[in-house]
């Protein structure tokens, strides 16, 4: 694009492939054209938190905890205790004097837990000296308990006191928790996935490992929640298995194979192939229906309920995507080690003719995964009834390090955090040219101007 | 002696009957009174049998001496007064009856009581002479006085009528400005007068009480010396009590009455200003001053020793009175000389170049909502201009004789010189004229004044016309004058041979009453002049075609002219504009546009690298610097084809980088496209001229013009990387490659502001085509911002509607969606402008567009 500045040395081949990608300037259906850049943080930025539909908590390496106004774009309240950098950040919404007050529980490296009051800025509550850092943080609301995972599964109370744990031995500890009905936790903890159980005997809880599921082959590095019935996981090597919440059976195994176009089918060279491609479940999301799951630097689409492939795309960006995130309207956001964010539109193939080349998954059975030796079929889309294809419809360029996350406020914007130590709030120009329209009117109505 | 000098009623028509305006109409405020147009009067005859040339101020005392003297005149040009006669108008203003504060003893006192009187304001006209002044009396406070007072009144003397009457209130108002300096430094200045008296008394009592102590020891209570010694005791005690009661009613003194809005807004200012001046006067507040009296007297207590006085001080009528300035505290008075001077600056014209000055700002300060978009900020033009004239009134006067008869060749001869060739380190070398001016009655000062002048003279400045002593004016100013304007008028043709002619005839004008001193001067500054052709050519021109001369005498153009030099452009940028447009006409019809453009906007640096030098960052914008801007955007225009599109993305928000190795280029360009950069802001933050290292996204909501450095280092590798991640928010303008990389621009906006086959000759007239169009542009993005119905929604659920609505209401202004997009960028700075006050603070956020950009070359 620019190849005229950079003298035309850059290669045409670099340009060719990500051609399909490359939107261009013109972006009609990018509505974000306005951005405020937010400086606060000195190292990189993680994990951000909603807090209210006004304000957010932005944390990261530098373990400093930022509390933003998204519509105006100050820094609120900057939470300093933390001495290392923050491995999770969750919002903790409690009754209190008949008032719902938010709070922000965040764990750190330095082996701490700490409850902070956005409003005041206090950090009201503090643990120190844990056995071993937590790596993920769960709130039960319905039991107003929170549970800390590390090496071990802790239950505490509102008021920080510990409730009961597990002591595991295992090395990898637990990585993603997740809720399940009627008391039960799954934890990705390595290759498996434990289910917990919390028994209530009037106020004292204990916690008990009921199942250890070991049908992934390699470390789980996403565990969401779909729907109450059913939740997900994905591998390190492209396994994405659907789950019964109740009785953890497996109700869809996908092996997500990217692969390169077969151009002679030489499957002597295609394990090579395989495996220079990354094809790791980085995150997924779900909209209860539909699973969204970031595979290396491209994206795949699932139905859950037609247990089917919607839409994929094998190269959607330039590096691994690192968040993704499903909207109502059939559009999907995913950022990515690139630096940026991209906009995605499910539309219907005119015809049923096969987009470019092909991509290749692999698809088995409920219990196909004995099958994965016999290779798979040859690719046929059209076999797919349903299958759409994932247009790019915009893309944010702003950061200049690996888009960590994001965190959309419908209308208000959509907030990134990046390895740049920045978070951009992207925002819709038009509608706040016209906020700030009102908002002139309001203060010569106030002045009297009017 | 003191008649009864007519002085005018000051009533004010109230015009409230008349029911029906026009609409069309102006609004009273900015109306202009259309001069009284009798049968062939000339407009500008009227001044002619006034003696004086122009309005000046005239400090007068009525001393208790010598009766009724002139002080100081401001300006501190002998010839502006002409032939007009000081003394008499003296005599003739502090004889208006005014109230006289009493002060001494009242019946029913037995001490002398100060009285805290008004100053009084009397508007006078002198019909013979053709002088009416506006006359304001205000007494100091002396002890050495008789009553303690002396009275004394500043007058602001013109010879239209017209120009008194209607500014009465303004004039009013600066002069009450300038005598609460007085006044202030006076009570202060007095109070430590008060103390060191005391002093004195009190060492007196102790060194008679140890006197009669010792007589009484020696020659018992009743001796002739003793009774004497117990007197002369009683009236030091009764002196001391005086005194006393006097310095306790002067620190008493009403804090202020602080009825005088602007004098607060003055105050708030000041001591800034102040702390400058003097800086060991820690406050210069004169109520605070008032408070502190106590405490700096008694840390002067140690180092003033009293003295042995007599207990009742004789009226002594030789003894030497003080002079204005002992009177007041010194940083007081030269305050208040500063005032003067900018009461002289602003009331300096005709009344109609005042009204319209008057109007202007009235109708910018209105404009705050938009005038930040492409304009100067008010609140430093105005809110500063104090400042802004401390500044210009170090600088010496350019001495302009526009006296009958010659002014205009002479005038404009010294306007080209000057700005070309005076360096503005020369300017500030030379000392402050009010230094030297404040003692013109004084016969000593004579031999410094012409050695000062003399010194200055020799810097190559035109100083040594001006530079004839006060006392020596009135003897040989026609002999000079005549010479002078001899001069003025043979020099073309002199010159034309010989450069060295010209000097010879006018020091030889000069030679008898002058010191050597100054012709040595004056030869030195002729032989270094270093363009003697331009200078001919000016001289040349002025002299064969602005020919009768005598008809332009008072001509307005020709104040116009010296407020333009003096001031420069401190003052309202549109009257700079119409200045230097005058000016430039009217001193060089030359049509070699880099000499005209650095006549009149040039003063130091040098045609090849002005450019360069142009653009500090860091510094203020000066109005100067943007006009210098629009010749070099002239030639931009001229030189590239694409120079359409590249104002288009300045205008509407895209920030635009200026790509290129050579810094001279770069920042060529800079210079050439800054003007058109909306909310350039004060210092030019917006734009970057000159940047070595890679930008960030931050600096591209900071700064919408940057100029780049292209290099073949590493680091120019990451800046080509940072121009091409950033790419869809910037615009690239190579000037290696004379390319252009910016979305399209289709509308006819920006090619009538930037035709490249455009008629305008000199940058300056392209500077206000610019600011014209600009303004009109403003002008639609206020209504734009502020029309209703085009921005509230009708109900909660209507934002589709107000999207279309802007849309049709900016194609409705028939603007093209590219023309829409600066409109509303404009809007959006407005919005945010008026929403955060003029503060920048906050975080910005940058809008932008998905647009694809094209390439364009040459």
């Amino acid at each position: 694009m620019l190849r005229w500045i950079l003298g035309g040395r850059e290669a045409q081949g670099t340009v060719e492939k990500s051609a399909a990608l490359f939107i261009g300037e013109e972006q009609p259906k990018n509505c974000f054209t306005e951005m405020q850049v937010l400086k606060g943080h000195f190292d990189i930025v993680r994990f951000l938190v909603q807090i209210d539909d006004l304000r957010f908590a932005s944390a990261g390496d530098d373990g400093l905890v930022l509390i933003w106004n998204v519509e105006t774009g100050d820094c609120l309240i900057e939470l300093r205790g933390h001495t290392q950098q923050i491995t999770a950040m969750i919002s903790y919404t409690f009754i209190r004097g008949g008032n719902a007050h938010t709070a922000l529980i965040t764990a750190s490296s330095d082996r701490t837990l700490s409850l902070w009051d956005p409003d005041s800025g206090n950090r009201v509550q503090n643990i120190s000296d844990l056995q071993s850092p937590v790596k993920c943080l769960l709130v039960l609301v319905c039991l107003d308990v929170w549970l800390s995972g590390g090496n071990e599964l802790c239950v505490w109370n509102r008021d920080f006191e510990l409730q009961c744990k597990t002591v595991h031995h295992s090395d990898a500890g637990i990585s993603a928790m997740v809720e399940l009905p009627k008391n039960f936790i799954a934890a990705a903890m390595d290759k498996e996935i434990v289910i917990f159980k919390l028994n209530l005997s009037g106020s004292d809880i204990a916690v008990m490992a009921m199942r250890h599921l070991a049908d992934h082959q390699d470390t789980i590095h996403s565990l969401i929640h779909i729907n109450d019935g059913l939740f997900a996981s994905g591998s390190h090597i492209g396994e994405l298995i659907i789950w019964d919440s109740v009785d953890w059976t497996i109700q869809a195994y996908e092996h997500i194979l990217w692969e390169e176009p077969a151009r002679d089918g030489q499957s002597e060279f295609k394990l090579n192939h395989q495996k220079q491609i990354e094809r790791s479940i980085q995150h997924m999301s779900s909209d209860g229906e539909y699973i969204v799951a970031a595979i290396g630097s491209g994206l795949y689409v699932y139905n859950v309920l037609m247990k089917s492939v919607v839409a994929y795309r094998r190269i959607a960006h330039d590096s691994n995507v690192l968040h993704t995130v499903l909207q109502q309207d059939g559009r999907l956001m995913s950022c990515s080690e690139d630096g940026s964010v991209r906009m995605w539109e499910l539309q219907d193939l005119p015809l049923p003719a096969e987009p470019a080349s092909s991509g290749f998954f692999g698809m088995f059975g409920t219990f196909g995964r004995s099958s994965k030796q016999t290779g798979p079929p040859a690719k046929k889309i059209p076999e797919v009834p349903g299958l759409r294809s994932l247009e790019l419809i915009g893309d944010l360029i702003g950061h200049s390090g690996a888009v960590q996350m994001f965190l959309s406020f419908k209308e208000k914007g959509l907030v990134t955090c990046s390895t740049d130590h920045l978070l951009i709030i992207w925002k819709d120009g038009e509608f706040q040219s016209q906020l700030r329209s009102l908002a002139v009117f309001q203060k010569l109505e106030e002045n009297q101007e009017l | 002696m003191i008649g009864s000098p007519d002085v005018v009623a000051l009533t004010k028509e109230d015009d409230f009957g008349d029911s029906f305006t026009d609409p069309c109409s102006l609004p009273e405020e900015f109306s202009v009174p259309l001069f009284a147009h009798a049968a062939n009067a000339n407009p500008w005859t009227k001044t002619s049998y006034a003696k004086f040339s122009k309005d000046f101020i005239l400090v007068s005392e009525f001393s208790e001496q010598v009766g009724p003297q002139p002080l100081i005149t401001i300006p501190n040009d002998p010839k502006v007064c002409g032939t007009f006669d000081l003394n008499y108008f003296s005599l003739r203003i502090m004889s208006v009856d005014y109230q006289a504060s009493f002060v001494g003893h009242p019946p029913g006192s037995n001490y002398p009581k100060l009285n805290f009187v008004e100053d009084s304001k009397v508007v006078l006209g002198d019909s013979k002479e053709g002088a009416f002044a506006y006359v304001h009396h205000l007494t100091l406070y002396d002890l050495e006085a008789r009553g303690f007072v002396r009275p004394f009144c500043l007058a602001y003397i013109s010879a239209d009528e017209r120009k008194i009457m209607h500014q009465f209130q303004e004039l009013s108002s600066e002069f009450s400005k300038a005598s609460e300096f007085l006044k202030s430094g006076n009570r202060k200045a007095f109070a430590n007068e008060l103390e060191k008296k005391l002093k004195d008394l009190e060492y007196t009592r102790l060194v008679l009480h140890k006197e009669t102590e010792l007589q009484k020891m020696n020659n018992g209570c009743y001796s002739t010396q003793a009774i004497e010694k117990a007197n002369e005791l009683a009236n030091v005690e009764k002196s001391i009590y005086e005194h006393k009661d006097l310095l306790r009613q002067i620190t008493s003194y009403p804090s202020r009455k602080k009825k005088d809005v602007d004098f607060i807004q003055q105050e708030t200012e000041k001591p800034a200003d102040m702390s400058v001046i003097d800086d060991t006067l820690n406050s210069h507040h004169s109520d605070i001053a008032d408070k502190t009296v106590e405490t700096e007297s008694k840390s002067r207590k140690s180092s003033y020793t009293p003295q042995l006085i007599k207990a009742k001080s004789a009226k002594c009528f030789d003894k030497r009175l003080k002079t204005m300035e002992e009177l007041c505290d010194a940083s007081f008075f030269h305050q208040t000389l500063e005032q003067l001077n900018i009461i002289e600056k602003s009331f300096r014209g005709d009344l109609c170049l005042i009204y319209t000055s008057q109007i202007d700002r009235a109708l910018l300060s209105k404009q705050s909502v938009t005038s930040f978009l492409f304009e100067a900020e008010r609140d430093w033009e105005y809110g500063g201009t104090s400042k802004n004239f401390s500044i210009s009134s170090n600088n010496p006067t350019v001495p302009i004789l526009n006296l009958s008869g010659e002014p205009l060749s002479l005038d404009s001869y010294t306007t080209c010189i000057d700005v070309d060739h005076i360096k503005p380190g020369v300017e500030s070398m030379e000392g402050p004229p009010e230094s030297s001016t404040s003692d013109i009655t004084q016969e000593t000062s004579e031999a410094a004044d012409t050695e000062t002048k003399g010194s200055f003279s020799s810097d190559k400045s035109i100083e040594a016309f001006g530079g004839v002593s006060p006392s020596s004016l009135q003897a040989n100013y026609f002999d000079g004058l005549e010479r002078k304007s001899k001069v003025s008028i043979a020099s073309p043709s002199e010159n034309a041979s010989s450069s060295v002619a010209v000097p010879q005839r006018t020091s030889d004008g000069n030679l008898v009453p002058m010191d050597a001193a100054c012709c040595i001067g004056q030869d030195g500054f002729i032989f270094e002049e270093p363009l003697p052709e331009l200078a001919q050519e000016c001289c040349g021109d002025t002299v064969v075609n602005q020919e009768p001369l005598s008809f332009l005498q008072g001509d307005p153009a020709l104040q116009v002219d010296y407020t333009f030099e003096e001031s420069a452009l401190a003052e309202s940028p549109n009257m700079g504009l119409t200045f230097s447009e005058l000016n430039t006409e009217e001193v060089a019809k030359i049509n070699i546009e880099d000499v005209s453009d650095s006549t009149s906007f040039m003063s130091a640096s040098t045609s090849s690298d002005r450019a360069v030098s142009l653009f500090t960052y860091g510094s203020a914008l000066t109005l100067k610097q943007k006009k210098k801007a629009g010749h070099s955007a002239l030639r931009f225009i001229r030189q590239y084809p694409f120079a359409q599109q590249a104002i288009f993305c300045l205008l509407s928000g895209r920030t635009l980088v200026i790509l290129g190795v050579d810094e001279g280029t770069v920042r060529k360009l800079v210079n050439a496209l800054f003007i058109f950069v909306p909310n350039l802001g004060k210092y030019g933050e917006t734009v970057q001229p000159w940047l070595s290292s890679p930008f960030q996204l931050t600096d591209l909501q900071r700064w919408k013009l940057i100029g780049l450095q292209r290099a073949a280092s590493p680091a120019g590798s990451s800046i080509l990387h940072s121009l091409n991640r950033y790419s869809r928010y910037i615009s690239i303008l190579d000037c290696d490659n004379k390319t252009l990389r910016c979305p399209p621009y289709k509308g006819t906006l920006v090619s009538h502001l930037a035709d490249h086959r455009t008629q305008i000759k000199r940058g300056s007239t392209y500077f206000l085509h610019v600011q014209g169009m600009l303004t009109q542009l403003t002008a639609k993005a206020f209504l734009y911002t502020f029309c209703h119905h085009i921005h509230l929604p009708m109900d909660i659920n209507d934002q589709g509607s107000v999207t279309s609505r802007r849309t049709n209401f900016l194609l409705q202004l028939s603007y093209t969606v590219e023309e829409s997009k600066i409109v509303h960028y404009l809007s959006e700075l407005i919005k945010q402008h008026y929403i955060q006050g003029s503060s920048k603070g906050g975080n910005q956020s940058f809008c932008f567009n998905y647009t694809t950009s094209y390439l364009y070359k040459i």
